[in-house]
């Protein structure tokens, strides 16, 4: 399985993103610059934290109409997983992909450690690996994590459950629901604060991000890889 | 020519928390007939004439740009120009 990392000016977890997929999970990775006319020979999309474009305006605004854009809209309509963490979320928000919105954080701080995420729904291509309820330790690090959407759509964000990781305990930024991770209704584009590729080894501190990319490893071989 | 003033604040609707700071800080000050702060951002465009009514033209940048209609309300104002 062969995933790309999107690489916008001003991201800045691209190559922690690279190392966790590339000598962590042990699969294929390739950077690729924003401007790429095409994603087609990539199984996997990865959009990295970071500032993309400074942050102007809003973030995730400007990122979500460069050219590469396209080519991710339509790797997500052919049902391609598409991971986008932190600045990758805004950029799925921005962009449609994702339903709702980030405010800035509610107690108008950056906020940099490591919290408890709990696993809302191990039924998606992101989180099978992971048990249902699970409380695992990933990273956060944002100043606009504080995600928002109106009462219509998190009806359908709780009847689909689409809600995939929430906060365990303290919710550091003011999200609705105490919402970390949401996935859109196909199943196959998943937005997160938290930071899963700077949890992958126990070296940096722990490895729970880990069975995020394996689960998607896991649910590609199902479907590619015939069995002998 | 054009210049046109767009105005972006947050919804009533969904909460600005540097409103609230900012409102708190003049409560502190005494200014106890201040009963509500939104912050928001202003943006300057000159925008040259074409075959578009320019409004039409301003309204597509706030939807798809400018503005994120999930979170924001956006507001503007057009003035005729005259070329320096």
């Amino acid at each position: 399985m062969k995933f790309a990392v999107i690489v916008f000016p001003g991201s800045n977890c691209d190559i922690d993103m690279y190392h966790a997929v590339k000598d962590e999970l042990g699969a294929e990775a390739e950077y690729v610059w924003h401007d790429a006319e095409s994603l087609d020979e990539y199984d996997g999309i990865l959009l990295p934290g970071g500032f993309s474009y400074g942050d102007y305006l809003r973030s995730g605004a400007v990122a979500r109409f460069s050219n590469v854009m396209k080519e991710v809209v339509k790797a997500a309509e052919a049902g391609k997983p598409i991971l986008g963490i932190c600045n990758g979320f805004q950029i799925l928000l921005e962009a449609g992909l994702l339903p709702g919105a980030m405010r800035r954080n509610d107690s108008l701080k950056f906020i940099c450690r490591t919290v408890e995420l709990k696993v809302e729904n191990n039924e998606t291509m992101f989180s099978s690996a992971y048990g249902k309820g699970e409380v695992i330790n990933i990273p956060i690090a944002h100043g606009e994590g504080n995600y928002y959407c109106d009462e219509a759509v998190l009806a359908e964000l709780k009847k689909n459950n689409q809600i995939v990781f929430t906060y365990n305990g303290t919710n550091p930024n003011g999200s609705l629901e105490n919402i970390a991770g949401i996935v859109n209704e196909e199943g196959n584009v998943l937005g997160m604060m938290p930071h899963p590729e700077r949890a992958v080894d126990e070296l940096l501190g722990g490895a729970d991000g880990l069975k995020l990319f394996q689960s998607i490893v896991k649910q590609w071989r199902e479907a590619h890889v015939v069995k002998l | 020519m054009y210049k046109v003033k767009v105005f972006v604040t947050l919804r009533e609707s969904v909460l600005d928390p540097q409103g609230t700071v900012v409102k708190n800080s003049l409560h502190s000050m005494n200014y106890s007939e201040v009963s509500d702060v939104r912050i928001g951002k202003y943006m300057e465009l000159t925008v040259e004439k074409s075959d578009r009514p320019v409004e039409e033209a301003v309204k597509e940048m706030c939807e798809r740009l400018l503005a994120n209609v999930v979170i924001e309300d956006y507001r503007f104002e057009i003035e005729e120009a005259v070329a320096q």
